[in-house]
Protein backbone atom coordinates (compact mmCIF):
# COMPACT_ATOMS: atom_id res chain seq x y z
CA UNK A 1 0.00 0.00 0.00
CA UNK A 2 1.04 3.38 -0.59
CA UNK A 3 2.96 6.18 0.97
CA UNK A 4 4.91 3.93 3.75
CA UNK A 5 7.86 3.48 1.93
CA UNK A 6 11.44 4.90 4.00
CA UNK A 7 8.58 5.97 6.67
CA UNK A 8 9.64 5.07 10.38
CA UNK A 9 7.28 3.25 12.67
CA UNK A 10 7.22 2.64 16.29
CA UNK A 11 5.37 -0.64 17.45
CA UNK A 12 4.88 -1.49 21.20
CA UNK A 13 4.74 -4.82 22.33
CA UNK A 14 6.49 -5.65 19.19
CA UNK A 15 8.01 -9.24 20.72
CA UNK A 16 5.60 -11.09 19.66
CA UNK A 17 2.24 -12.15 18.73
CA UNK A 18 0.27 -9.28 16.54
CA UNK A 19 3.18 -6.67 17.64
CA UNK A 20 6.02 -8.65 15.41
CA UNK A 21 3.13 -8.88 12.86
CA UNK A 22 3.12 -5.23 12.39
CA UNK A 23 6.47 -4.76 12.43
CA UNK A 24 6.65 -7.43 9.38
CA UNK A 25 3.49 -5.94 7.75
CA UNK A 26 5.35 -2.26 7.95
CA UNK A 27 8.60 -3.76 6.87
CA UNK A 28 7.37 -5.18 3.79
CA UNK A 29 5.99 -1.97 2.87
CA UNK A 30 9.27 -0.62 3.11
CA UNK A 31 9.37 1.00 6.45
CA UNK A 32 12.16 0.99 9.33
CA UNK A 33 10.72 -0.47 12.69
CA UNK A 34 11.69 0.89 16.20
CA UNK A 35 10.51 -2.37 18.22
CA UNK A 36 10.29 -1.84 21.89
CA UNK A 37 8.73 -4.12 24.24
CA UNK A 38 9.76 -5.69 28.13
CA UNK A 39 12.79 -6.88 29.41
CA UNK A 40 11.81 -10.12 29.55
CA UNK A 41 10.81 -10.24 26.24
CA UNK A 42 14.34 -9.79 24.94
CA UNK A 43 15.16 -12.69 23.08
CA UNK A 44 11.28 -11.92 21.21
CA UNK A 45 11.85 -8.79 20.06
CA UNK A 46 15.77 -10.52 18.63
CA UNK A 47 13.42 -12.56 16.77
CA UNK A 48 10.83 -9.99 15.67
CA UNK A 49 14.23 -7.49 14.42
CA UNK A 50 15.96 -10.59 12.61
CA UNK A 51 12.53 -10.57 10.42
CA UNK A 52 12.36 -6.02 9.96
CA UNK A 53 16.09 -6.92 8.68
CA UNK A 54 15.21 -10.32 6.56
CA UNK A 55 12.96 -7.71 4.54
CA UNK A 56 15.39 -5.15 3.66
CA UNK A 57 14.67 -3.07 6.45
CA UNK A 58 16.22 -1.64 9.14
CA UNK A 59 14.90 -2.40 13.39
CA UNK A 60 15.80 -0.39 16.17
CA UNK A 61 14.93 -2.81 19.41
CA UNK A 62 14.07 -0.97 22.59
CA UNK A 63 13.54 -2.25 26.16
CA UNK A 64 11.14 -0.28 27.70
CA UNK A 65 7.72 -1.07 30.00
CA UNK A 66 5.14 0.90 28.59
CA UNK A 67 3.61 1.78 32.60
CA UNK A 68 7.32 3.52 32.84
CA UNK A 69 7.05 7.00 30.92
CA UNK A 70 10.79 8.25 30.96
CA UNK A 71 11.59 4.18 29.77
CA UNK A 72 9.36 4.68 27.32
CA UNK A 73 9.65 7.99 25.77
CA UNK A 74 13.73 7.41 25.72
CA UNK A 75 13.36 4.10 23.45
CA UNK A 76 11.49 6.25 21.41
CA UNK A 77 13.74 8.93 21.37
CA UNK A 78 16.70 6.78 20.92
CA UNK A 79 15.25 4.80 17.76
CA UNK A 80 14.48 8.22 16.28
CA UNK A 81 17.98 9.24 16.66
CA UNK A 82 19.05 6.26 14.75
CA UNK A 83 16.37 6.48 11.96
CA UNK A 84 16.03 9.91 11.71
CA UNK A 85 12.38 10.50 11.95
CA UNK A 86 9.25 9.31 12.74
CA UNK A 87 5.50 8.80 10.94
CA UNK A 88 3.07 6.22 12.59
CA UNK A 89 3.07 5.06 15.99
CA UNK A 90 1.35 1.94 16.92
CA UNK A 91 0.24 1.57 20.37
CA UNK A 92 0.11 -2.45 20.70
CA UNK A 93 1.27 -3.14 23.97
CA UNK A 94 -1.62 -5.11 26.26
CA UNK A 95 -2.29 -7.64 29.13
CA UNK A 96 -4.97 -9.95 29.57
CA UNK A 97 -5.09 -11.11 33.03
CA UNK A 98 -7.18 -13.83 34.98
CA UNK A 99 -11.24 -12.50 34.71
CA UNK A 100 -13.53 -12.35 37.77
CA UNK A 101 -17.02 -10.72 38.43
CA UNK A 102 -16.20 -7.55 38.81
CA UNK A 103 -16.89 -7.11 42.37
CA UNK A 104 -14.43 -9.90 43.33
CA UNK A 105 -11.76 -8.37 40.75
CA UNK A 106 -8.89 -7.47 42.79
CA UNK A 107 -7.15 -3.52 43.41
CA UNK A 108 -4.38 -5.34 42.01
CA UNK A 109 -6.02 -6.89 38.99
CA UNK A 110 -7.60 -3.68 38.29
CA UNK A 111 -5.11 -1.20 38.22
CA UNK A 112 -2.23 -3.43 36.26
CA UNK A 113 -4.68 -3.70 33.34
CA UNK A 114 -5.21 0.01 33.33
CA UNK A 115 -1.74 1.02 34.06
CA UNK A 116 -0.36 -1.09 30.62
CA UNK A 117 -3.76 -0.97 28.48
CA UNK A 118 -4.86 2.41 28.94
CA UNK A 119 -1.98 4.52 30.64
CA UNK A 120 0.81 2.19 28.77
CA UNK A 121 -1.20 3.74 25.91
CA UNK A 122 -1.31 7.50 26.64
CA UNK A 123 2.59 7.04 27.66
CA UNK A 124 3.64 5.49 24.32
CA UNK A 125 1.40 8.49 22.57
CA UNK A 126 2.93 11.13 24.37
CA UNK A 127 6.16 9.43 23.75
CA UNK A 128 5.79 9.69 19.93
CA UNK A 129 3.62 11.96 19.02
CA UNK A 130 6.52 15.29 19.44
CA UNK A 131 8.58 13.44 17.05
CA UNK A 132 6.22 13.22 14.21
CA UNK A 133 6.84 15.81 11.81
CA UNK A 134 5.09 18.85 10.05
CA UNK A 135 3.38 16.61 7.25
CA UNK A 136 1.46 14.50 9.70
CA UNK A 137 1.32 10.82 10.50
CA UNK A 138 -1.01 8.32 12.08
CA UNK A 139 -1.33 7.23 15.55
CA UNK A 140 -3.21 3.56 15.71
CA UNK A 141 -4.37 2.24 19.07
CA UNK A 142 -5.26 -1.35 19.33
CA UNK A 143 -8.25 -2.04 21.47
CA UNK A 144 -10.69 -5.23 21.17
CA UNK A 145 -13.95 -6.16 20.81
CA UNK A 146 -14.05 -5.73 23.92
CA UNK A 147 -13.46 -1.75 23.39
CA UNK A 148 -17.18 -1.83 22.21
CA UNK A 149 -18.89 -3.85 24.05
CA UNK A 150 -18.72 -5.83 27.30
CA UNK A 151 -18.29 -9.84 28.43
CA UNK A 152 -18.93 -11.42 31.62
CA UNK A 153 -15.72 -11.53 34.09
CA UNK A 154 -13.45 -9.15 31.76
CA UNK A 155 -14.94 -5.29 33.73
CA UNK A 156 -10.71 -4.73 34.32
CA UNK A 157 -9.61 -5.19 30.66
CA UNK A 158 -13.28 -3.71 28.91
CA UNK A 159 -12.85 -1.10 31.36
CA UNK A 160 -9.53 -0.12 29.76
CA UNK A 161 -10.28 -1.08 25.92
CA UNK A 162 -13.03 1.27 26.05
CA UNK A 163 -11.03 3.77 27.91
CA UNK A 164 -8.55 4.08 24.62
CA UNK A 165 -11.56 4.26 22.44
CA UNK A 166 -12.14 7.77 24.10
CA UNK A 167 -8.33 8.42 24.46
CA UNK A 168 -8.46 8.07 20.71
CA UNK A 169 -11.61 10.38 19.97
CA UNK A 170 -10.22 13.26 21.94
CA UNK A 171 -6.83 12.83 20.19
CA UNK A 172 -8.25 12.94 16.41
CA UNK A 173 -9.89 16.54 17.82
CA UNK A 174 -6.51 17.70 18.96
CA UNK A 175 -3.83 16.44 16.24
CA UNK A 176 -6.33 16.75 13.60
CA UNK A 177 -4.62 20.51 12.96
CA UNK A 178 -1.32 18.64 12.61
CA UNK A 179 -2.28 16.23 10.13
CA UNK A 180 -1.89 13.46 12.19
CA UNK A 181 -4.64 10.64 12.04
CA UNK A 182 -6.03 9.02 15.01
CA UNK A 183 -7.25 5.71 14.58
CA UNK A 184 -8.49 2.33 17.32
CA UNK A 185 -8.49 -1.36 16.12
CA UNK A 186 -10.91 -4.09 17.71
CA UNK A 187 -9.93 -7.09 17.15
CA UNK A 188 -11.77 -10.36 17.93
CA UNK A 189 -10.21 -13.48 19.60
CA UNK A 190 -6.08 -13.35 17.56
CA UNK A 191 -4.18 -16.46 17.48
CA UNK A 192 -1.75 -15.70 19.74
CA UNK A 193 -0.33 -16.91 22.73
CA UNK A 194 -3.03 -14.63 24.83
CA UNK A 195 -5.70 -16.93 23.35
CA UNK A 196 -3.65 -19.95 22.80
CA UNK A 197 -3.29 -20.93 26.57
CA UNK A 198 -4.22 -23.34 28.76
CA UNK A 199 -6.14 -21.17 31.15
CA UNK A 200 -8.18 -19.59 28.29
CA UNK A 201 -8.82 -23.29 26.83
CA UNK A 202 -10.24 -24.16 30.84
CA UNK A 203 -12.22 -20.74 30.79
CA UNK A 204 -13.87 -21.73 27.31
CA UNK A 205 -14.64 -25.22 28.30
CA UNK A 206 -14.91 -25.64 31.75
CA UNK A 207 -16.99 -28.77 30.82
CA UNK A 208 -14.10 -30.65 29.90
CA UNK A 209 -11.35 -31.90 32.76
CA UNK A 210 -8.65 -30.99 29.95
CA UNK A 211 -9.44 -29.13 26.83
CA UNK A 212 -7.53 -28.14 23.86
CA UNK A 213 -7.08 -25.85 21.18
CA UNK A 214 -9.48 -27.61 19.71
CA UNK A 215 -12.03 -27.60 21.69
CA UNK A 216 -11.57 -24.05 22.93
CA UNK A 217 -12.23 -23.36 18.97
CA UNK A 218 -15.61 -24.52 18.64
CA UNK A 219 -16.48 -21.85 21.13
CA UNK A 220 -15.06 -18.95 19.76
CA UNK A 221 -16.08 -20.35 16.21
CA UNK A 222 -19.99 -20.16 17.68
CA UNK A 223 -19.30 -16.72 18.26
CA UNK A 224 -18.35 -15.26 15.23
CA UNK A 225 -20.29 -14.62 12.18
CA UNK A 226 -17.69 -16.12 9.95
CA UNK A 227 -16.86 -19.46 10.02
CA UNK A 228 -13.59 -19.45 12.10
CA UNK A 229 -12.65 -19.32 15.49
CA UNK A 230 -9.82 -16.80 15.66
CA UNK A 231 -8.04 -14.11 13.02
CA UNK A 232 -4.63 -14.25 12.49
CA UNK A 233 -2.37 -11.60 13.56
CA UNK A 234 -1.35 -10.33 9.76
CA UNK A 235 -5.33 -9.79 9.60
CA UNK A 236 -4.94 -7.09 12.07
CA UNK A 237 -1.92 -5.89 11.11
CA UNK A 238 -3.26 -5.36 7.39
CA UNK A 239 -6.03 -3.24 8.62
CA UNK A 240 -3.75 -1.56 11.22
CA UNK A 241 -1.18 -1.41 7.82
CA UNK A 242 -4.13 0.27 5.36
CA UNK A 243 -5.14 2.91 8.48
CA UNK A 244 -1.29 3.91 8.27
CA UNK A 245 -1.01 4.50 4.55
CA UNK A 246 -2.04 7.38 2.17
CA UNK A 247 -4.98 5.19 0.82
CA UNK A 248 -6.33 6.03 4.49
CA UNK A 249 -5.00 9.80 4.28
CA UNK A 250 -8.46 10.94 5.33
CA UNK A 251 -9.59 8.63 7.90
CA UNK A 252 -9.42 9.43 11.33
CA UNK A 253 -11.13 8.92 14.82
CA UNK A 254 -12.71 5.86 14.04
CA UNK A 255 -13.17 2.49 15.04
CA UNK A 256 -12.67 -0.13 12.59
CA UNK A 257 -13.29 -4.16 13.85
CA UNK A 258 -11.03 -7.08 12.45
CA UNK A 259 -13.83 -9.68 14.10
CA UNK A 260 -14.66 -12.10 12.23
CA UNK A 261 -18.63 -10.14 12.54
CA UNK A 262 -17.84 -10.82 16.44
CA UNK A 263 -19.63 -7.60 17.66
CA UNK A 264 -22.91 -7.63 14.90
CA UNK A 265 -23.70 -11.64 15.73
CA UNK A 266 -27.10 -11.98 16.03
CA UNK A 267 -27.51 -15.04 18.67
CA UNK B 1 1.39 -4.24 -3.67
CA UNK B 2 -0.57 -4.70 -7.22
CA UNK B 3 -3.16 -7.48 -8.30
CA UNK B 4 -5.05 -7.20 -4.89
CA UNK B 5 -8.27 -8.53 -6.85
CA UNK B 6 -6.08 -10.37 -9.04
CA UNK B 7 -8.76 -12.87 -10.52
CA UNK B 8 -11.94 -10.94 -9.27
CA UNK B 9 -14.70 -9.91 -11.07
CA UNK B 10 -16.49 -6.73 -9.39
CA UNK B 11 -20.51 -5.07 -10.12
CA UNK B 12 -20.89 -1.48 -9.28
CA UNK B 13 -23.96 0.74 -9.06
CA UNK B 14 -23.70 4.58 -10.18
CA UNK B 15 -20.28 3.63 -12.21
CA UNK B 16 -20.56 6.14 -14.49
CA UNK B 17 -18.92 8.83 -12.20
CA UNK B 18 -17.80 9.50 -9.02
CA UNK B 19 -17.27 7.40 -6.59
CA UNK B 20 -18.49 4.45 -8.80
CA UNK B 21 -16.51 5.64 -11.28
CA UNK B 22 -13.21 5.58 -9.12
CA UNK B 23 -14.03 2.03 -7.64
CA UNK B 24 -14.39 0.43 -11.36
CA UNK B 25 -10.79 2.54 -12.27
CA UNK B 26 -9.10 1.53 -8.96
CA UNK B 27 -10.09 -2.27 -8.96
CA UNK B 28 -9.29 -3.00 -12.93
CA UNK B 29 -5.90 -1.44 -11.41
CA UNK B 30 -5.46 -3.95 -9.08
CA UNK B 31 -6.60 -6.86 -11.71
CA UNK B 32 -10.49 -7.18 -11.40
CA UNK B 33 -12.82 -7.35 -14.26
CA UNK B 34 -15.55 -5.00 -13.77
CA UNK B 35 -19.47 -4.72 -14.77
CA UNK B 36 -20.55 -1.26 -14.55
CA UNK B 37 -24.17 0.09 -13.76
CA UNK B 38 -25.31 3.12 -14.22
CA UNK B 39 -28.70 4.73 -15.03
CA UNK B 40 -27.28 7.59 -16.99
CA UNK B 41 -30.05 9.97 -16.97
CA UNK B 42 -32.11 12.09 -14.38
CA UNK B 43 -34.20 10.86 -11.37
CA UNK B 44 -37.14 13.49 -10.63
CA UNK B 45 -37.27 15.44 -7.65
CA UNK B 46 -33.49 15.43 -8.29
CA UNK B 47 -32.04 18.80 -8.88
CA UNK B 48 -28.39 17.64 -9.61
CA UNK B 49 -26.92 17.16 -13.13
CA UNK B 50 -27.62 13.43 -14.24
CA UNK B 51 -24.93 11.08 -15.51
CA UNK B 52 -24.87 10.31 -19.27
CA UNK B 53 -23.78 7.77 -21.19
CA UNK B 54 -21.28 9.59 -22.12
CA UNK B 55 -19.73 9.61 -18.41
CA UNK B 56 -19.83 5.29 -18.31
CA UNK B 57 -18.15 5.42 -21.82
CA UNK B 58 -15.66 7.56 -20.34
CA UNK B 59 -15.54 5.20 -16.81
CA UNK B 60 -14.91 2.38 -19.37
CA UNK B 61 -12.47 4.20 -21.57
CA UNK B 62 -10.45 4.54 -18.11
CA UNK B 63 -10.75 1.22 -17.26
CA UNK B 64 -9.65 -0.16 -20.45
CA UNK B 65 -6.38 2.14 -20.69
CA UNK B 66 -5.06 0.83 -17.34
CA UNK B 67 -5.33 -2.49 -18.96
CA UNK B 68 -8.95 -3.63 -17.48
CA UNK B 69 -11.96 -5.50 -18.63
CA UNK B 70 -15.55 -3.73 -18.31
CA UNK B 71 -18.65 -4.46 -19.71
CA UNK B 72 -21.24 -1.88 -18.91
CA UNK B 73 -25.01 -1.78 -19.10
CA UNK B 74 -27.65 1.48 -18.30
CA UNK B 75 -29.50 -0.18 -15.12
CA UNK B 76 -31.77 2.46 -13.20
CA UNK B 77 -31.75 0.53 -9.27
CA UNK B 78 -35.33 0.57 -9.05
CA UNK B 79 -35.81 -1.93 -11.85
CA UNK B 80 -35.27 -5.19 -10.05
CA UNK B 81 -35.85 -7.21 -14.00
CA UNK B 82 -33.28 -4.50 -15.49
CA UNK B 83 -30.45 -4.94 -12.35
CA UNK B 84 -30.88 -9.14 -12.51
CA UNK B 85 -30.54 -8.89 -16.59
CA UNK B 86 -27.70 -6.86 -16.39
CA UNK B 87 -26.13 -8.53 -13.22
CA UNK B 88 -26.53 -11.84 -15.00
CA UNK B 89 -25.34 -11.30 -18.34
CA UNK B 90 -22.16 -9.51 -16.95
CA UNK B 91 -21.40 -12.20 -14.69
CA UNK B 92 -21.45 -14.72 -17.69
CA UNK B 93 -19.33 -12.56 -19.35
CA UNK B 94 -16.70 -12.54 -16.70
CA UNK B 95 -17.28 -16.16 -15.49
CA UNK B 96 -18.80 -14.99 -11.50
CA UNK B 97 -18.86 -12.64 -9.41
CA UNK B 98 -16.92 -11.79 -6.24
CA UNK B 99 -17.26 -7.83 -5.07
CA UNK B 100 -20.59 -5.69 -5.26
CA UNK B 101 -20.14 -2.00 -4.78
CA UNK B 102 -23.72 -0.41 -4.27
CA UNK B 103 -22.50 2.92 -4.91
CA UNK B 104 -26.14 4.58 -7.03
CA UNK B 105 -27.22 6.81 -4.99
CA UNK B 106 -28.91 10.57 -5.09
CA UNK B 107 -29.45 13.60 -3.27
CA UNK B 108 -32.08 16.24 -2.98
CA UNK B 109 -32.76 19.26 0.13
CA UNK B 110 -35.98 19.87 2.35
CA UNK B 111 -36.89 19.64 5.88
CA UNK B 112 -38.71 16.50 7.56
CA UNK B 113 -41.95 18.51 7.86
CA UNK B 114 -41.74 20.08 4.75
CA UNK B 115 -40.37 16.77 2.14
CA UNK B 116 -42.83 16.14 -0.58
CA UNK B 117 -44.34 12.43 -0.40
CA UNK B 118 -42.06 12.24 -3.97
CA UNK B 119 -39.16 13.21 -2.45
CA UNK B 120 -39.12 10.82 0.48
CA UNK B 121 -40.31 8.29 -1.80
CA UNK B 122 -37.71 8.52 -4.47
CA UNK B 123 -35.31 8.88 -1.70
CA UNK B 124 -35.64 5.91 -0.34
CA UNK B 125 -36.57 3.89 -3.45
CA UNK B 126 -33.02 4.46 -4.52
CA UNK B 127 -30.87 4.77 -2.08
CA UNK B 128 -32.10 2.18 0.21
CA UNK B 129 -34.47 0.19 -2.07
CA UNK B 130 -32.06 0.51 -4.70
CA UNK B 131 -29.11 -0.96 -2.39
CA UNK B 132 -31.42 -3.82 -1.31
CA UNK B 133 -32.65 -4.97 -4.77
CA UNK B 134 -28.56 -4.63 -5.60
CA UNK B 135 -28.03 -7.09 -2.90
CA UNK B 136 -30.65 -9.62 -3.83
CA UNK B 137 -29.45 -9.92 -7.27
CA UNK B 138 -25.94 -10.16 -7.33
CA UNK B 139 -26.03 -12.57 -3.76
CA UNK B 140 -26.75 -15.65 -5.63
CA UNK B 141 -23.79 -15.35 -7.43
CA UNK B 142 -21.68 -14.97 -4.54
CA UNK B 143 -23.32 -17.60 -3.17
CA UNK B 144 -22.96 -19.92 -5.84
CA UNK B 145 -19.22 -18.79 -5.69
CA UNK B 146 -18.88 -19.33 -1.83
CA UNK B 147 -17.03 -16.31 -0.91
CA UNK B 148 -17.47 -12.56 -1.47
CA UNK B 149 -16.88 -8.95 -0.41
CA UNK B 150 -20.21 -6.72 -0.82
CA UNK B 151 -19.59 -2.98 0.24
CA UNK B 152 -22.54 -0.82 0.39
CA UNK B 153 -21.99 3.13 -0.28
CA UNK B 154 -23.08 4.72 2.60
CA UNK B 155 -22.71 8.51 3.95
CA UNK B 156 -21.83 9.91 7.62
CA UNK B 157 -25.33 10.51 7.29
CA UNK B 158 -26.02 6.68 7.95
CA UNK B 159 -24.34 7.16 11.40
CA UNK B 160 -24.99 10.70 12.61
CA UNK B 161 -28.30 13.21 11.04
CA UNK B 162 -27.87 16.03 9.09
CA UNK B 163 -29.52 18.89 8.42
CA UNK B 164 -31.96 19.26 5.51
CA UNK B 165 -31.72 16.20 4.41
CA UNK B 166 -34.10 13.73 6.62
CA UNK B 167 -34.95 11.33 4.41
CA UNK B 168 -31.41 11.17 2.82
CA UNK B 169 -30.15 10.01 6.58
CA UNK B 170 -33.11 7.60 7.09
CA UNK B 171 -32.01 5.89 3.73
CA UNK B 172 -28.38 5.95 4.62
CA UNK B 173 -29.06 4.73 8.31
CA UNK B 174 -31.28 2.06 6.74
CA UNK B 175 -28.69 1.02 4.57
CA UNK B 176 -26.68 0.31 7.83
CA UNK B 177 -29.28 -1.97 8.88
CA UNK B 178 -29.77 -4.03 5.98
CA UNK B 179 -25.89 -4.25 5.69
CA UNK B 180 -26.09 -5.87 9.38
CA UNK B 181 -28.23 -8.30 9.27
CA UNK B 182 -26.85 -9.39 5.24
CA UNK B 183 -23.86 -10.02 6.74
CA UNK B 184 -25.72 -11.90 9.48
CA UNK B 185 -27.35 -14.15 6.72
CA UNK B 186 -24.49 -14.46 4.27
CA UNK B 187 -21.54 -14.90 7.09
CA UNK B 188 -21.86 -18.81 6.21
CA UNK B 189 -21.34 -18.57 3.05
CA UNK B 190 -18.15 -16.93 3.50
CA UNK B 191 -18.97 -13.68 2.17
CA UNK B 192 -18.87 -10.48 3.80
CA UNK B 193 -20.19 -7.63 4.21
CA UNK B 194 -19.38 -3.84 5.28
CA UNK B 195 -20.68 -0.36 4.38
CA UNK B 196 -18.07 2.89 4.04
CA UNK B 197 -19.78 6.44 5.70
CA UNK B 198 -17.89 9.14 3.23
CA UNK B 199 -18.47 13.00 4.19
CA UNK B 200 -18.75 15.32 1.41
CA UNK B 201 -17.04 13.85 -1.59
CA UNK B 202 -16.33 16.50 -4.48
CA UNK B 203 -18.09 14.64 -6.91
CA UNK B 204 -21.28 16.25 -9.31
CA UNK B 205 -23.44 15.44 -6.13
CA UNK B 206 -22.28 17.93 -3.70
CA UNK B 207 -20.80 20.02 -6.30
CA UNK B 208 -23.84 21.67 -6.67
CA UNK B 209 -25.96 25.20 -6.60
CA UNK B 210 -28.23 23.44 -4.15
CA UNK B 211 -25.58 21.54 -1.78
CA UNK B 212 -23.28 24.74 -2.32
CA UNK B 213 -25.83 27.11 -0.94
CA UNK B 214 -26.84 25.36 1.69
CA UNK B 215 -23.55 25.19 2.93
CA UNK B 216 -23.94 29.27 2.87
CA UNK B 217 -27.20 30.00 3.99
CA UNK B 218 -24.90 33.78 4.82
CA UNK B 219 -25.09 34.40 1.00
CA UNK B 220 -27.68 35.62 -1.42
CA UNK B 221 -26.41 34.16 -4.48
CA UNK B 222 -24.54 30.79 -5.70
CA UNK B 223 -21.60 30.35 -3.67
CA UNK B 224 -18.02 30.04 -5.15
CA UNK B 225 -16.18 26.51 -5.13
CA UNK B 226 -13.91 29.03 -2.18
CA UNK B 227 -17.14 29.71 -0.51
CA UNK B 228 -18.45 26.32 -0.44
CA UNK B 229 -14.71 24.93 0.72
CA UNK B 230 -14.48 27.50 3.64
CA UNK B 231 -17.71 26.08 5.15
CA UNK B 232 -17.02 22.59 4.07
CA UNK B 233 -14.25 22.26 5.91
CA UNK B 234 -15.71 23.10 9.47
CA UNK B 235 -17.55 20.06 9.01
CA UNK B 236 -14.52 17.76 9.53
CA UNK B 237 -11.66 17.29 11.73
CA UNK B 238 -9.19 16.93 9.44
CA UNK B 239 -8.28 20.21 7.37
CA UNK B 240 -9.86 19.75 3.99
CA UNK B 241 -13.40 20.75 3.03
CA UNK B 242 -13.94 17.56 1.28
CA UNK B 243 -12.32 13.66 0.57
CA UNK B 244 -11.06 12.77 -3.36
CA UNK B 245 -13.74 9.62 -5.08
CA UNK B 246 -10.15 7.65 -5.02
CA UNK B 247 -10.57 8.04 -0.98
CA UNK B 248 -13.78 6.00 -0.91
CA UNK B 249 -12.44 4.12 -3.68
CA UNK B 250 -9.46 2.65 -1.52
CA UNK B 251 -10.86 2.22 1.59
CA UNK B 252 -13.29 -0.39 -0.33
CA UNK B 253 -10.41 -1.84 -2.37
CA UNK B 254 -9.38 -2.55 1.16
CA UNK B 255 -12.39 -4.45 2.27
CA UNK B 256 -12.77 -5.95 -1.00
CA UNK B 257 -9.26 -7.57 -0.64
CA UNK B 258 -8.16 -10.51 1.06
CA UNK B 259 -6.47 -8.23 3.41
CA UNK B 260 -9.72 -7.81 5.27
CA UNK B 261 -11.17 -11.39 5.02
CA UNK B 262 -11.97 -11.45 8.18
CA UNK B 263 -13.71 -8.18 8.29
CA UNK B 264 -17.42 -7.73 8.22
CA UNK B 265 -20.35 -6.17 9.30
CA UNK B 266 -18.35 -3.35 9.76
CA UNK B 267 -19.12 0.09 9.46
CA UNK B 268 -16.12 2.43 8.05
CA UNK B 269 -15.92 6.09 7.97
CA UNK B 270 -13.90 7.93 5.36
CA UNK B 271 -14.58 10.93 7.01
CA UNK B 272 -11.77 13.19 7.97
CA UNK B 273 -13.16 12.64 11.16
CA UNK B 274 -16.53 14.58 10.84
CA UNK B 275 -18.63 11.60 12.67
CA UNK B 276 -16.16 12.12 15.84
CA UNK B 277 -16.24 15.88 15.38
Amino acid sequence: MSGLLDKVVVVTGAGRGTGRSHCERFADEGADVIAVDIASAATDLGVTAAEVEKRGRRCVTGLADVCDFEAVSAAVAAGVADLNRLDVVVANAGIHTAGAPTWELTEDAWRRTLDVNLTGVWHTVNAGVPHIGEDGGSVVIISSTNGLRGTANTAHYTASKHAVVGLARTLANELGPRRIRVNTVHPGAVGTAMVLNEATYRRLRPDLPNPTAEDAAEVLKARNLLPVPWVEPVDVANAVVFLASDEARYITGTQLVVDAGLTQKTT
Amino acid sequence: MTGRLAGKVALITGAARGIGRSQALRFAQEGADVIALDLCGPVETVSVPASTPEDLDETARLVRAAGGRIVTSIVDVRDEDQLRSATDDGVTRFGGLDIVCATAGITSRGLATELSEAAWQTMLDVNLAGVWRTCKVTVPHLIARGSGSVILVSSIAGLRGLLGVAHYTAAKHGVVGLMRSLANELAPHGIRVNSVHPTNVDTPLIQNAAVASAFRPDLDREPTREEFAEAARSMNMLDIPWVEPIDVANACLFLASDEARYITAATLPVDAGATQR
